[in-house]
């Protein structure tokens, strides 16, 4: 076996294989970074090369491609706020306000740092785990599933900020926003609003932009400064790495984490950057600066998120099930080269199976080269004035929203959601539970389901589920021990004199639960008693937050960042407008005019910039989008002016 | 400041012309016009796999070599996809459409999303496939003798839900008379399968590619009795021995061999229409019926160049079963099968599902 093992490295470093894996890399790296796009971007662009090459370099190729994407994406979490991929929003959380202190370098290199090691440990685990693993994967049944689910919901226990009880609310709200859409167990329709679009329950991107991306480019607009609040850069990128070093122990541990997770098929990879996020905050003793720039938040989702990628492969590989959305899309391509991965790939291609974990490591460590070197220059983006950056980012969470499904509700879902971000940001509601609970719902709901089918109640006294409950148990116990974490965005907390836009929006809140608890009592039973158990407690629990701030007694649920005194900045509706004209816009003469005109009357208004800059920039913006267009073969949301007249590419 | 501003817009038409400079390199074979083929599945599931397995097909034996570029658009089990077909294709062969058994089920079950009509349509290419049911060893079943050994006996099966393609086999254990209760909510049959190796679900199905790459080796090691297969249709529209699996016996033929008769009724005539229009004419290629005849006839000739290819046959034997594939006329005849569902089957059916599994329509 150690023989098969050498060989497939000088196989894969010999002849033209390293050049392919590098164009596989580079085609990761730039998907990973655009917001929206990913593996499958990066697939459909490899695809027609995949045809006529060898195993060796078609392999390198795709898992090049696939290895770096987590790679990529720490750009767009920690310069710009926005999560660049789904297994990145964790990043932000203490990434993003790092680079707004001026330390984006170390932030990126300690990120990169972090992703090679993940990768490579990833890889590692892979060549151990291919041999043994498969009666320990069919060991996790359904029941594991749902308690390695609630492992992660236990999580939000330590991310509530100020107020576990608006934690665990929005939470509620984030388990309910999952289970939009078709029942499971009985394929009913739930909370759909009467929009087909919702159906098929919301995308995890349009979800994560809209809470994360669309608060946090008003509020840089609204400061109307850079995003590096210092222009010195310095040399943090050293700084960066010694970080990880000095963290190595942390680094070791997310990356089991987040090999264990990718290797659990139908767990998915979009919550491992929270379940590793969760971990460290648990295990730290001082948590007064996470999520406001503890470069440890960093560490941890970063080498979590690349380390998935070697888990995942294990059911690909052994089982011909992904255990994650890029690894379906590498078993795609498998499948297009005519290898069969399942029960026989290790006996007829264990040659090739190396080759997959040696392309792992290898790209692991191109990519975050690559990147380490261009980190120092791209976080001069930070210190350019905002409003600048702005118009493209909001381009960029249009255009990326709309790729999740290619349908209009992407945007008005993201818009929607974006509200929503805002005013949660604004009356201190943390928005991780949302997200954990959202990533969350679907699995809790339908593992819980089968394993009830499947075993009855003696799904409680299985071993799995025994042991996984006490490691939460475990968990939470340390979390509480060393209490929540303030992810506080800087409001006036407890005596706020003007409560009534909070409360407004609380009671805006408990009418979305009281229809949740509506819908719910619609459906079957199967169907009902999930959203049906969230939901009652939920809306007690929101008339008891609203019983509060009425009562204008001094608590902690009552929060809000414009209590205090204005300093003449433009409104958070003020620039919520420019986004919703933009829509509107877009429904009527599509995307690619919308966004020039936008563009230019942004400009105009908000940055006054001269004539020619104005041209320049909105040049550029078009050119961007037909470039896009051209090579991903995309779509841009259409307006009425397309329905009604034939348009040239690429106003189409 | 200003510079900052050129090095920005500068990466950027760098970033541009170098994403550029990729594709051109991969559509540089070909030139003229591009054909955008629509698949109404997401990326990397069967369908697209399938899809991209025809795609260099059709562009090397289409006159003119165009580029074909498979533009996948999912949602609602495939009905936004082919809605929008429907709606944006026009008569001119630029656009196509390829369905597949969950595309034609909503259609026949007439759910009140659906706003695309086959009649409207003309199948160039129909690929059949089949599926084989097989059970865990330990319920003491090898073959059609032993079904007495599971009187009153509850199994398990894994589904992804009552109106996907499960419904054909949830239909054909009720038929057998067999106790089986799905599990709905299955991530894909691999899922499904995963729980019967566990031994969760006892029995379970899988199409035949899957089948033959994983469900083979677990009847070797004895983990897996292979029960029957859907049978594919000969040229009078009855079920014949699938292919792929000349030893195992078709479900009529099991059925004939527990009851002593052949299966009859509403029951069966439903499970028919739904087990042709899921397997045997699972995957279609479509163009709008107005389309002019020479660029019908040139889609077919491609399609019967490209399919009668040594090299394509011996990759597709692999890679979709061993099955014939049909073009032009002989896949309009299997669609006119599959799509002929008499309205009391349907009503059937759809009351079936709305009673048993409360399936709203």
């Amino acid at each position: 076996m150690l023989e098969t093992i050498g060989t497939a490295l000088v196989n894969l470093l010999s002849g033209w294989h390293l050049l392919y894996m590098m164009i596989g890399v580079l085609v990761g790296l730039v998907v990973g970074i655009l917001p929206g796009l990913g593996g499958i971007a990066g697939m459909s662009i490899l695809l027609p090369f995949v045809y006529g090459l060898d195993e060796v370099s078609a392999l390198g190729m795709l898992i090049g491609m696939i290895a770096v994407v987590p790679t990529g994406d720490t750009f767009t979490s920690v310069l710009m706020g926005i999560p660049g991929a789904t297994g990145s929003q964790a990043t932000i959380l203490d990434g993003f306000p790092m680079a707004r202190r001026g330390e984006a370098a170390r932030a990126l290199s300690a990120a990169f740092f972090s992703s090679m090691i993940g990768g490579v440990i990833g890889a590692l685990v892979l060549t151990a785990f291919v041999i043994v693993a498969r009666p320990v994967i069919l060991l996790f049944s359904s029941a594991e599933l749902f308690m390695l689910t609630i492992l992660g919901l236990s999580m939000v226990g330590v991310l509530s900020g100020t107020s576990i009880y608006k934690g665990l609310l929005a939470c509620a709200i984030g388990l309910l926003l999952g289970s939009v859409g078709t029942a499971p167990a009985t394929a009913e329709w739930r909370m759909t609003l009467g929009f087909d679009y919702l159906v098929d329950a919301i995308p995890i991107t349009v979800v994560g932009l809209g809470i994360f991306a669309i608060p946090e480019i008003i509020d840089l607009l609204r400061h109307n400064s850079a995003i590096a609040k210092t222009a010195a850069l310095g040399r943090g990128w050293v700084e960066g790495i010694k970080d990880t070093f000095r963290h190595i122990g942390l680094v070791l541990r997310c990356s089991g984490i987040g090999c264990i997770i990718g290797a659990m098929p139908g767990l998915g990879g979009s919550v491992v950057d929270w379940v590793a996020y969760g971990h460290v905050v648990q295990m730290a003793k001082d948590k007064s600066q996470f999520g406001k720039g503890d470069v440890r938040g960093v560490l941890a989702s970063e080498s979590a998120n690349n380390s998935v990628q070697g888990g995942a492969l294990v059911p690909t590989l052994l089982f011909g099930i992904p255990g994650s959305g890029s690894t379906a899309i590498f078993l795609a391509g498998m499948t297009l080269l005519g290898m069969q991965p399942g029960i026989t790939m290790l006996e007829s291609h264990l040659d090739l199976t190396y080759t997959i974990i040696w392309s792992l490591a290898v790209a692991n460590i191109l990519g975050a080269g690559l990147c380490v070197l261009a980190s120092r220059h791209v976080a001069y983006l930070t210190t350019l004035p905002y409003v600048y950056i702005a118009p493209f980012m909001i381009l960029i969470i249009f255009f990326a929203g709309y790729q999740a499904t290619r349908h209009w509700g992407d945007i008005l879902a993201l818009l929607a959601l974006g509200v929503l971000g805002i005013y949660m940001r604004r009356f201190g509601w943390p928005r991780p539970p949302l997200l954990i609970g959202f990533v969350l719902a679907k699995g809790a709901e339908t593992y819980l389901y089968q394993a009830i089918q499947f075993h009855n109640w003696s799904w409680l006294l299985r071993p799995g589920v025994i042991i996984i409950g006490a490691v939460t148990a475990i968990s939470v116990w340390a979390g509480m021990r060393f209490g929540s974490v303030g992810i506080n965005e800087g409001g006036e907390t407890g005596v706020v004199r003007k409560r009534w836009p909070q409360l407004i929006f609380a009671i805006f809140l408990a009418i979305m639960l009281a229809y949740a608890v509506d819908n719910a009592l619609q459906q079957s039973f199967l169907a009902k008693i999930f959203p049906l158990g969230v939901s009652v407690p939920a809306l007690v629990g929101m008339l008891g937050v609203i019983a509060i701030i009425a009562s204008g007694r001094h608590h902690a649920v009552v929060f809000d960042t414009e209590a205090g005194v204005n300093d003449g900045r433009q409104s958070m509706e003020y620039y919520l407008l420019w986004l919703v004209g933009l829509m509107v816009v877009s429904a009527l003469v599509g995307f690619v005019i919308a966004v020039a005109l936008f563009f230019l009357l942004f400009l105009r208004v908000n940055a006054r910039a001269p004539l020619g800059r104005n041209a320049m920039l909105t040049a550029s913006a078009v050119l961007f989008l037909a470039a896009m267009s051209y090579v991903f073969v995309l779509d841009f949301p259409p307006g009425y002016l397309q329905e009604a007249v034939e348009m040239p590419w690429p106003l189409r | 400041m200003r510079n900052a501003f050129k090095a920005v817009t500068a990466s950027l038409a760098g970033a541009a012309i170098a994403l550029g400079l990729v594709a051109n390199a991969g559509a540089a074979d070909f030139s003229g016009k591009t054909i955008e083929w629509i698949i109404p599945y997401p990326v990397a599931g069967g369908s697209d796999v399938w899809a991209r397995f025809f795609a260099p097909v059709l562009s090397e034996n289409l006159p003119g070599k165009p580029t074909v570029v498979v533009k996948n658009v999912p949602g609602g089990g495939s009905i936004v996809g082919t809605n929008r077909f429907q709606k944006r294709a026009k008569p001119d062969g630029l656009m196509i459409l390829g369905t597949s058994g969950s595309t034609q089920f909503p259609y026949l079950l007439q759910d009140r999303r659906v706003k695309y009509d086959y009649n409207d349509w003309i199948p160039v290419l129909a690929t059949p496939t089949g599926g084989v049911v097989y059970i865990n060893p330990t319920t003491g079943v090898k073959g059609p003798e032993d079904l007495g050994k599971l009187k009153g006996k509850k199994m398990k099966y894994g589904s992804q839900g009552p109106t996907s393609l499960d419904l054909v086999p949830i239909l054909a254990f009720q038929i057998l008379g067999l106790d089986v209760e799905p599990v709905f909510g299955m991530k894909g049959r691999g899922a499904a399968r995963l729980a019967f190796e566990r031994g969760e679900a006892l029995i379970d199905y899988q199409t035949t590619s899957a089948y033959l790459r994983n469900v083979v080796p677990l009847v070797k090691a004895g983990k897996a009795t292979p029960l029957f297969s859907w049978g594919v249709l000969n040229e009078k529209g009855e079920f014949v021995r699938d292919p792929t699996f000349p030893d195992l016996p078709h479900f009529v033929e099991f059925y004939e061999k527990v009851h002593g008769k052949k299966p009859s009724g509403i029951e069966f005539e439903a499970f028919k229409s739904f087990c042709v229009a899921g397997f045997a004419v699972q995957k279609l290629i479509f163009l709008l019926k107005d389309t002019p005849q020479d660029v019908i006839d040139a889609y077919v000739k491609a399609l019967q160049k490209g399919v009668n290819d040594p090299e394509f046959r011996k990759k597709a034997k692999q890679q979709l079963g061993d099955y014939e594939q049909a073009t032009g006329k002989a896949a309009a005849a299997f669609l006119k099968v599959a799509l002929d569902v008499t309205p009391e089957a349907r009503a059937w059916v759809r009351k079936w599902l709305t009673e048993k599994y409360n399936v709203k329509f």
